[in-house]
């Protein structure tokens, strides 16, 4: 809050540290080498330029302020007491006559000294101690409980006597201060210490036998230059603050010397007269704790900078009208008098913010349809838009990221044209969603039972009680024993098999008719996924609602989906009953994942890896997005975009499985 | 649960021994004592020897310590030098001012801060450069400067609010209100951005975590998300920093009594220092670090009511 106190420069030292990344982990904030130094980058920064030129003028003027003051700082003018703003005194005067702008000048002096003392103080005692905390196993069973004990004294008792002691000299509370905010920055070393010292390199310099001395000097030292400054720069601010406050208190610098904390009192104290005096003074201060922060702002980005460019952001344009006509039947069309078409997925495209700005395609083309109770799997490698595909039939596509084409029918509602409420009004209740990692997504603050009562009250209007009875029904009816007791648990306390088991009854809760299933059996124990497997076959089964799974796994997708839709780069290439696809794949990119699935390979025969990778969003050839990895590649496959063919139970983006006269180039 | 707070008040006697050591070290290092300053100019050596054998200002440090810890023991912080008032009686008078007043700002701070947090969490980047800015100001201002800006608007010119002095509670709950609104408001103001700041990055955090996605993904609707989920885990850190607020307030408010002439322990520090009255010195010391002592526990409380894991541990 205010000025002074030791425990709060310690405390914003503490909040620098999260600023700069360094406990939370959140990212090396730190410049690896090979990059621009530090300073250079700074200068990049208009604000920390600002500031640090902002600076220099206060040093400049306070070191030289014999020189450039046009008063002498006690010089009083009694004819001409508390001015306002003139020409001969351009900040006004005191209620002595003396010129404001000189005393500022002059009261930079102690100002800056007892700054310069803080941090120096600080930094000496609690730079080595932060290192070797971090690189020393046994320093830090001392360091970090004492770091925390001084934290907890209350810096203002000790200042005040500091100042009693050494009979009001201020650079001693300042050094005092120093080493009261000291805890609070060898916490930030320490951590940002030890986020380095986790790296490989180090414990490579190790290996080689470079001392710790070494290791903490010329390797961990220099990377966490930027946190350190930071934090520096928050003490130094909270210094400049401490010594206002203390000289506004009458007991730092002697009076009638200039101080600026001993103006705002002056100013205070001429208050009832005139009030313009308090205005150069708090700026003044307020400017150069400003300056302080902003240059430390200025220092995090510039480190920031050296370990990452920032990631250009533009709004990808709207989406453009639907491609041009043609035959839009869906990809896994099925004979017309099956139940009804619950999920509607026609020519969808998703675009991702790419590199410079543009817009980059995750989805082009995909269609597909989900009938009432039907299983559809859709398999791909990472990186071919299978989540993306179920994400924006949820209408949860990240920041960013927008459909650019075609439409998503939810019960025969497009869905892409509906208002955000109404959309979210059909999560839950028409479509769940069950993720790939139970564990976190669940609350961890929140009990099992307590979880799904919400959603079941969200969904129903029931009440506490109902709702609760209704949680624990739905516990049992995943099969989870013992309901009663698992709906008191936390989410810490369930294994990931009984965690994906409540995240599948969070997701009934609603009575949904469809479940989209990310990946549910990836973040398991083997053992483990095929019962989960099965339990989400049965409550297909006796819920009779549809499942639409994204699976890399062709032994999960068998095991559930009646149908299924394979996708590579952003495009459905094949798609049929599974049963079928499994047997005779007409997409030779099928063909190699099915190679590749070691469930399905033979003993004693080395399982087919296919070469190359996935091409990136924003890289895909203009013709076959697989052609490049293809066995049977030819030059027509590259010439130009190949379009889905096939009969009505089983298509396939492909030239080889096409007859010559099915071959119908995309327009 | 009861571990952590075991735990914790084990660790609080320490920092006492601490407190009280680095006092006492401190103050014995003070030139002069309580007896020369007692006694006064015209005071001749051996009046001052006199006094001080009476003040047991004559025993070694250590002796003198242990003579207070003792007092400690018995429930008494000793007397006062100056005015030989018993210093529980001094301090007690004093700490509900001070008390009002920090807890006062801290809840302040916390209150608007998270409020500011939360809907700048909830608006986009803009917004976000907004909170940024604003916690420079707020970090930049200092409190006793606002609070004779707010003195010189609110009462001098438009008479709206008292600019100085303290009605207790008992007397006038209003006028005590009215009494601590604009210390309060100028103690608070660095805070309010301090946590607004925090409570945008942890908000941010939560809200980009798995479990806020499969919410949404469920069907539960935004305002639950927003305001169950994610400020509950949010909460932790905006704790953590409320009770550092807390600590930082209670040096802050020695500058911001002297501003509003609140009769609270600051102003007590501040002249007992001067004067070299140790016992008074030692009683502010250790009330402080119970202040700090009780911060500590509160957040622990506050952490276990939080968070199931921290229960568990």
């Amino acid at each position: 809050m205010t000025a002074p106190s030791g425990a709060e420069p310690a405390a914003r030292a503490l909040t620098g540290a999260e600023l700069a990344g360094a406990p939370s982990g959140a990212g090396p904030v730190i410049a690896p080498s090979g990059r621009p130094g530090l300073a250079r980058r700074l200068l990049r920064h208009p604000l920390a330029v600002g500031a640090l030129l902002y600076l220099a003028a206060v040093v400049v003027l306070a070191i030289f302020a014999p020189v450039f003051a046009p008063y002498g700082p006690q010089e009083a003018d009694l004819t001409r007491v508390l001015a306002t703003p003139t020409a001969d005194h351009w900040l006004g005067t005191d209620s002595l006559g003396r010129d404001i702008a000189s005393r500022l000048m002059f009261g930079a002096r102690p100002a800056l000294t007892g700054v310069l003392v803080t941090v120096l103080v600080a930094a000496v005692i609690a730079i080595p101690i932060g290192l070797s905390a971090a690189l020393s196993g046994g320093a830090d069973r001392i360091v970090s409980p004492l770091v925390d004990l001084l934290m907890s004294i209350p810096a203002i008792v000790v200042l005040l006597m500091v100042l009693a002691t050494f009979d009001q000299e201020l650079l001693a509370a300042m050094a005092a201060l120093g080493v009261l905010t000291a805890p609070g920055l060898v916490r930030v070393v320490r951590a940002a210490a030890l986020t380095v010292a986790g790296e490989p390199y180090v414990a490579a310099a190790r290996v080689y036998g470079f001392g710790r001395l070494a290791i903490a000097l010329r390797h961990v030292l220099p990377r966490i230059t930027g946190p350190v400054l930071v934090n520096l720069s928050l003490v130094a601010a909270t210094a400049l603050l401490t010594e206002t406050g203390l000289n506004f208190l009458g007991l730092g610098v002697h009076l009638p010397e200039a101080s600026w904390g001993g103006m705002v009192a002056d100013a205070s104290a001429a208050m009832n007269q005139q009030n313009w005096m308090l205005v150069p003074t708090g700026a003044v201060v307020a400017g150069t704790v400003i300056a302080l922060v902003l240059l430390g702002d200025g220092v995090r980005d510039a480190a920031a900078e050296g370990w990452a460019r920032p990631a250009a952001r533009a709004r990808p344009p709207r989406a453009a009208a639907a491609g041009p006509e043609r035959d839009r039947r869906p990809d896994n069309a099925a004979p017309a008098d099956d139940p009804p078409i619950l999920l509607r997925v026609d020519g969808l495209a998703v675009a991702v913010p790419g590199p410079g700005g543009r817009p980059a395609p995750v989805i082009d083309d995909v269609s597909f349809d989900l009938r009432a109770g039907e299983t559809l799997g859709i398999v791909g490698e990472s990186g071919c838009g299978k989540t993306m595909t179920g994400r924006a039939v949820l209408g949860l596509l990240p920041d960013g990221t927008h459909v650019t084409g075609g439409s998503i029918r939810i019960d025969g509602a497009d869905a892409t044209a509906m208002g955000r409420r109404e959309r979210a009004g059909l999560r839950g209740s028409t479509i769940a969603f069950v993720s790939q990692e139970p564990m976190a997504a669940l609350d961890p603050l929140f009990t099992v039972g307590g979880h799904i009562a919400e959603a079941v009250r969200v969904h129903t209007g029931a009440g506490r009680a109902p709702a609760r009875r209704r949680a624990v029904e739905l516990l049992g009816q995943v099969r989870l024993p013992d309901p009663e007791r698992v709906a008191k648990m936390y989410p810490h306390q369930l294994s990931g098999g009984m965690a994906q088991r409540v995240a599948i009854a969070l997701a009934l809760a609603g009575g949904p008719r469809l479940l989209i299933a990310d990946e549910p059996t990836t973040a398991l124990d083997v053992t483990v996924q095929a019962e989960i497997l099965r339990l989400l076959r049965t409550l297909q089964r006796e819920t009779g609602m549809a499942i639409l799974l994204i699976s890399h796994d062709w032994g999960a997708v068998g095991e559930l989906c009646e149908r299924t839709l394979v996708m590579y780069a952003g495009q459905v290439v094949e798609s049929g009953p599974t049963a079928t696809i499994v047997t005779a794949p007409r997409h030779p990119y099928s063909e190699g994942l099915l190679a590749a699935n070691p469930q399905l390979g033979t003993p004693g025969v080395p399982l087919h890896v296919m070469p190359g990778g996935v091409p990136a969003p924003g890289e895909w050839p203009p013709g076959c997005h697989f052609a490049a990895r293809c066995p049977y590649m030819t030059d027509e496959c590259t010439a130009h975009p190949i379009a889905v063919a096939g009969t009505d139970d089983h298509r396939s983006r492909c030239l080889r499985a096409q007859p010559a006269h099915v071959i119908e180039a995309k327009p | 649960m009861k571990r952590i707070l075991m735990r914790r008040l084990l660790l609080s006697v320490p920092l006492l021994f601490v407190v009280s050591v680095v006092v006492f070290v401190l103050q014995s290092l003070i030139p002069g004592d309580a007896a020369s300053q007692l006694a006064g100019l015209q005071a001749t050596q051996e009046d001052v020897l006199r006094l001080r054998r009476q003040l047991d200002l004559d025993e070694p440090i250590w002796a003198q310590y242990l003579h207070w810890l003792n007092g400690v023991f018995h429930g008494s912080l000793g007397t006062s030098l100056t005015n030989k008032e018993p210093v529980t009686t001094a301090l007690g008078t004093r700490l509900p001012v001070t008390l009002s007043l920090v807890l006062g700002a801290t809840v302040l701070a916390t209150v608007l801060g998270v409020v500011l947090g939360v809907a700048s969490s909830r608006a986009g980047s803009l917004a976000g450069r907004l909170v940024d800015l604003l916690s420079v100001g707020g970090l930049a201002i200092p409190g006793f400067w606002l609070g004779l800006l707010l003195i010189s608007l609110l009462s001098v010119r438009l008479g709206l609010l008292p600019a100085t002095g303290y009605v207790k509670f008992a007397d006038s709950p209003d006028g005590w209100a009215r009494s601590l609104l604009l210390p309060v408001t100028a103690l608070a103001l660095g805070g309010v951005t301090a946590i607004a700041k925090q409570t945008r990055e942890a908000m941010l955090d939560v809200l980009g975590r798995p479990h806020i996605d499969n919410l949404r993904a469920n069907g539960v609707p935004e305002r639950r998300v927003v305001f169950k989920h994610a400020l509950r885990g949010a909460a932790i850190p905006i704790c953590t920093m409320s009770s550092i607020l807390l600590v930082g307030a209670l040096g802050g408010s020695v500058v911001i009594e002297q501003v509003f002439g609140l009769p609270g322990l600051g102003g007590l520090a501040v002249s007992a220092t001067g004067s070299k009255d140790i016992p008074v010195i030692q009683g502010v010391a250790v009330y402080f670090t119970l202040l700090v002592v009780a911060a500590n526990l509160l957040t622990d409380i506050a952490y276990a009511l939080i968070d199931p894991r921290v229960r568990a541990s």
